[in-house]
């Protein structure tokens, strides 16, 4: 590599090409998703009812911010997968403390996301500080939270009559028709969004999956950036959490079991590479929705819901198929843009 | 040089660090929780609601029952709140005996989570198992295995399909039949007997809901008016359920009627519907549902009725059955009958297909917002 | 610096940077005294798992908890031995447990439209085989990251085993039985000995596989493709080919395993198996074997599988809860992977000091960067 290490003036003309990439990928998946929708239309008109298009969007609230937070760690060539774990311990815990401590409402909230926040910061942690692999660390917590989780729930439930009645609005009510959930899901998705297109530290997630040692380098502090991906990623999952409670009003032992598999796949799907470096919250929040759509869209076309999986996993594979080879050409584009320029 | 020495110290150090660190954790672990989960008096979620009281008297040496029986009850898993109101039942009712109760099984409701529960009390050599299958076949190589061992099988809650493969006695929670029959029933008085149905199920194997799902069926013939469009699979996941939900609702703008026969299904539609009311005005919701859990929703009219019996008395039932089994003051010949404690006495049913000898507890009872406050399960 | 070298040197696509890449002398010992302290732990945990099954548990010492042992832990242990040599090179495959649900559910729809066991069979494990190879082509010719395609796999698979049986469990009414031969396997210990055909079937496959991997070409190979893949491509080691393969021949034995579990249990479901490839690599990874690829041993895998059973046999006699089982096991894949990395720590929080300083980070930094490739 020449003198100026990070590459800054040879990818200038790099830049808006993948720029516009990117934007093409997230319209990709929002195209499938419209594609999805009218077929299901077309087949049962129902479908495109407004109370219909509601639980679209509600079902895939969770899965979508989820995803916000998985997004920031595979970008940086990570993985979280405690994730499910994590909504189901907060979800829990704050329904407990709504039915024996009272808690305002609002506190419910706050400590959702500081119970997942802990939660990412024992993850970050131990990835950070001790150099562990991320897969096997959330891996671990991933047993460990469920256990724990298991051990306070202790075969109880909580029901709807303890949970406050402002809360759970939350879950269903809606402004000008759109529900709450997704409200409050968006404005997230929006604020990452745009935060990891341009503040700096947030962009630096990238460098840190694209290519940890140039990152290093150009000394940026991959450990603590790191870190702070797997705290935010925790801490949505703590959201998360008040919004199950919130949506469904009950938790047992059950919530958010199996969920992590579901959030990488939406990331997948939505265009986030697994191997870091590029991808986009939106991207994530909209696989979320594509997938749900499709799961709901079986069921409304009456076809058997057997076919749900399979579906998925073949759009799963095909997401990646294509993202290869779109990532191929750009790669290929990117290169004939930089022998303009090489020194070497 | 230097480090490359230090290196081969530590590491040498590493893995007896590990192996500490690993046994240590073990037994620490092992330690605070040894007393876990045989004593299924555990939660506060106690739930004496109706009959049963602590039989602490004379039952036992009245009824001929051996002293220091120990029964194995393996539910579906740990955890699951109805499922551990049984085992507490089971628990009363055994203490009651002068015997005592292990409750054992693992977290996933699969068959191989059950299974070294069972090879377990095989090895304790358990007088009875209680089991509540996870799935119809898979268990019963291993419960042959016990039952050769001398040790009586009785399953309850999710019948287990093993022919005379084991013989085991089925403690039915209410008769099947009338499961299915009975959910219709209300559900036709409500919606006026003419419409479209469909049926919200839990996980597409479970041996329970496919026997009243059939019963419901049968039962549909007497209503040419009603017909049930679809049976979905909520797999117990109030997520899985409001997305199958919501699918048949877009796909059958016209339902008037929905039969949810898992408690988290109803609850989950229920609500659903509470957030949702508009819905109502067409739309009826009815099932199996935990009379905590649906309390809200009957008393603002979102579910008019449905019904459940006292989990804590079947494993109460259950309990008595497995002593009196083990003791020999039972059997499984269809026709004679035992004494379970305050319950009662009860009678073996003769097999029919698909179910061996079986015991039902007694008529699911009707909630509604009259009585639901009357029980605390 | 090529951007294309970093997926593969990335090990199963995940975890940025190697932390053992760089300046470890160890990666020049023989791999037999580097694999020698990891398996030495093992043993001794082995050791002490034993002697906390019998002290707490009455049942333990006995012959029949050893044929038990075998029969929970047998088909996942085996999974997880081509499952512990893709992950050497550096490649992951979470379909596992899906492979070994279609290969079943297969297996029990044949059987349920009137085919012989013997078609049947066969069949089950050619459709294993059809699923390894799409995962190999999709892998090793394609070059798609190994996480993200198994995770897709693993969903097609499961998805297809529910296509194929529905709610239905086989044998279900009016279905034959299977054939005693075949049902006897998951009852009766191998005669004249206490083991579960399950146990010395993976005692085989062990010693075949170790033999494989630690005494031919083929299996040096392996590790060289994990360490360092583009070496050993210019070394003239077919990695594509030998990726493919391993993928086949994973879903191959999956496929089998779906078959015993069957066997065991007299009966198939469409959720045989779900949710275990997350146990397959969890024995794996504590068996010594790194997720970055390039190291473990065969009898990392045999000790770990064995302690993680004889673990599972204990707590359950004992009655331990099984969340507080899980917990157990989650502590100890984590232990597993942090106390290897404490003595690192050290060495790398003092490079850290250096590298905040971007000119001495220059200096300090680019022979380690050199050096990886």
């Amino acid at each position: 590599m020449t003198a100026p290490a990070p590459a800054a003036p040879v990818q200038a003309p790099g830049i808006p090409r993948m720029a516009r990439f990117l934007r093409v990928r997230e319209a990709g998946t929002l195209a499938l998703v419209l594609l999805v929708f009218l077929l299901t239309t077309l087949k049962n008109h129902n479908f495109a009812s407004s109370g219909s298009i509601q639980q679209l969007l509600v079902g895939a609230s969770l899965i979508a911010l989820l995803g916000v937070g998985e997004t920031m760690v595979i970008v940086t060539r990570n993985i979280d997968l405690s994730v499910g774990s994590t909504l189901g311990l907060s979800a829990f815990v704050v329904g407990d403390l709504f039915r024996s401590q009272h808690i305002p409402v609002w506190s419910g909230f706050v400590i959702a996301i500081a119970i997942g926040a802990a939660v990412g910061v024992v993850n970050g942690a131990i990835t950070t500080l001790v150099r562990v692999p991320s897969l096997v660390v959330t891996l671990a917590m991933l047993y460990i939270i469920r256990g724990l989780d298991s051990k306070l729930v202790n075969g109880s439930i909580v029901v709807p009559g303890q949970v406050p009645h402002a809360f759970i609005e939350v879950g269903y009510q809606t402004v000008l028709g759109i529900p709450w959930l997704a409200i409050i899901v968006a404005v997230v998705v929006a604020i990452v969004g745009y935060a990891m297109r341009t503040f700096r530290p947030a962009r630096e997630l990238y460098a840190i999956g694209s290519n940890p040692d140039a990152a290093a380098l150009a000394g940026i502090p991959s450990a603590r950036r790191v870190f702070v991906a797997f705290v935010t990623s925790g801490a949505l999952a703590g959201l998360g959490g008040a919004l199950f409670l919130a949506l469904f009003a009950q938790v047992d032992n059950s919530a958010g079991l199996g969920y992590e598999l579901n959030v990488v796949a939406a990331a997948v799907v939505g265009g986030v590479a697994i191997f870091g470096g590029s991808g986009t919250v939106v991207g994530a929040a909209l696989g979320a929705l594509l997938l749900n759509t499709i799961q709901q869209g079986l069921v409304a076309v009456r076809s058997s819901s057997f076919w749900d999986e399979a579906i998925a996993g073949g759009l799963l594979l095909a997401a990646i198929s294509i993202d290869r080879l779109l990532a191929l050409r750009v790669a290929r584009s990117l290169r004939s843009a930089e022998g303009a320029h090489r020194e070497l | 040089m230097k480090r490359y020495n230090k290196s081969r110290c530590a590491a040498v150090r590493r893995p007896a660090v590990l192996a500490f660190a690993a046994v240590a954790a073990v037994s620490v672990v092992a330690a605070c929780s040894s007393s876990s989960s045989s004593s299924a008096a555990g939660a506060g979620s106690a739930s004496t609601g109706a009959s049963a009281s602590t039989g602490t008297s004379a039952s036992a040496a009245a009824s001929g029952i051996k002293k220091g029986l120990v029964v194995y009850f393996i539910p579906k898993d740990t955890q699951n709140p109805y499922e551990v109101l049984a085992d507490q039942g089971g628990a009363r009712a055994l203490t009651g005996l002068g015997g005592k109760v292990v409750v054992s099984s693992g977290t996933a409701d699969t068959a191989a989570a059950q299974i070294p529960s069972i090879q377990a009390a095989i090895q304790a050599h358990a007088d009875a198992i209680v089991i509540a299958g996870n799935d119809p076949s898979a268990l019963c190589p291993s419960l042959e295995q016990a039952s050769s061992a001398g040790i009586k099988i009785l399953s309850f809650d999710s019948d287990v399909t093993c022919g005379s493969s084991p013989n085991h006695l089925f403690v039915n929670q209410a008769d099947t039949a009338s499961i299915g029959t009975s959910e219709v029933d209300i559900l036709a008085k409500e919606i006026g007997s003419s419409g479209q149905i469909a049926i919200l199920s839990a996980a597409a194997s479970a041996t329970n809901q496919n026997s009243w799902i059939a019963y419901m069926k049968q039962e549909l013939s007497k209503y040419p008016k009603m017909t049930l469009v679809k049976t979905v699979y909520g797999n117990d996941d109030p997520a899985t359920s409001l997305t199958v939900l919501q699918g048949l609702l877009s796909a059958y703008p016209n339902l008037k009627g929905i039969i949810s026969p898992t408690t988290v299904g109803i609850q989950a539609s229920a609500q659903y519907l509470d957030t949702h009311k508009s819905l109502l005005k067409k739309l009826t919701l009815t099932g199996l549902g935990l009379p905590s859990q649906m309390k809200p929703y009957v008393k603002d009219g979102t579910v008019k009725e449905f019904e459940l019996w006292n989990p804590s008395n079947l494993g109460y039932l259950a309990g008595y059955a497995a002593a009196a089994l083990a003791s020999g003051s039972a059997s499984l010949t269809p026709g004679s009958s035992f004494t379970a404690g305050t319950l009662g006495s009860y009678k073996v049913l003769a097999p029919t297909t698909g179910v061996g000898p079986s015991i039902v507890l007694g008529p699911p009872t009707v909630f509604d917002a009259a009585n639901v406050d009357q029980f605390n399960f | 610096m090529s951007s294309e070298t970093a997926p593969a040197a990335a090990g199963a696509g995940m975890q940025g940077a190697r932390p053992e890449a760089p300046a470890e002398p160890t990666a020049r010992q023989p791999l037999w005294q580097q694999a020698a302290r990891w398996e030495v732990g093992l043993v001794v945990v082995l050791i002490g798992s034993l002697i906390f099954g019998s002290s707490e548990s009455s049942t333990f010492d006995s012959q029949t908890t050893l044929f038990y042992g075998g029969i929970n832990a047998g088909y996942i242990a085996i999974m997880a031995l081509p499952m512990m040599l893709i992950v050497v090179t550096a490649e992951i495959d979470l379909s596992v447990a899906s492979t070994l649900g279609m290969a079943g559910a297969l297996l029990g729809d044949l059987w349920h439209h009137g085919w012989g066991i013997w078609p049947a069979l066969i069949a089950a494990l050619v459709v294993g085989v059809l699923g390894g190879t799409l995962n190999g082509v999709l892998v090793a010719k394609a070059g798609l990251p190994s996480i993200a395609v198994t995770i897709g796999t693993l969903t097609l698979y499961r998805g297809i085993a529910e296509i194929l049986l529905g709610s239905q469990t086989i044998p279900g009414v009016g279905d034959r039985s299977f054939p005693v031969w075949f049902t006897k396997i998951g009852v009766v210990p191998v005669p004249g000995t206490h083991l579960s055909y399950t146990t010395v079937i993976f005692i085989v496959l062990a010693i075949i596989c170790g033999v494989v991997l630690h005494a031919t070409p083929l299996g040096r190979s392996l590790y060289a493709i994990g360490l360092q893949p583009e070496a050993a491509r210019f070394a003239g080691i077919r990695v594509t080919r030998i990726k493919f393969w391993l993928f086949v021949a994973s879903g191959l034995i999956c496929a089998f395993a779906g078959i015993l579990l069957t066997a065991q249990n007299s009966s198939v479901s469409y959720n045989a198996g779900y949710g275990l490839e997350l146990n397959v690599v969890a024995i794996a990874l504590f068996g010594g074997v790194s997720i970055f690829g390039g190291k473990g041993t065969v009898i990392g895998v045999v000790l770990s599988a064995t302690i993680v059973a004889t673990l599972q046999m204990a707590m359950t006699q004992m009655t331990i809860d099984p969340n507080v089982q899980e917990i157990v096991i989650g502590v100890l894949l984590l232990i597993s992977v942090v106390v290897p990395s404490i003595g690192k720590l050290a060495r790398w929080s003092a490079a850290r000091a250096l590298r905040s300083r971007p000119l001495q980070s220059v200096r300090t930094a680019l022979p380690l960067t050199v050096r990886t490739k």
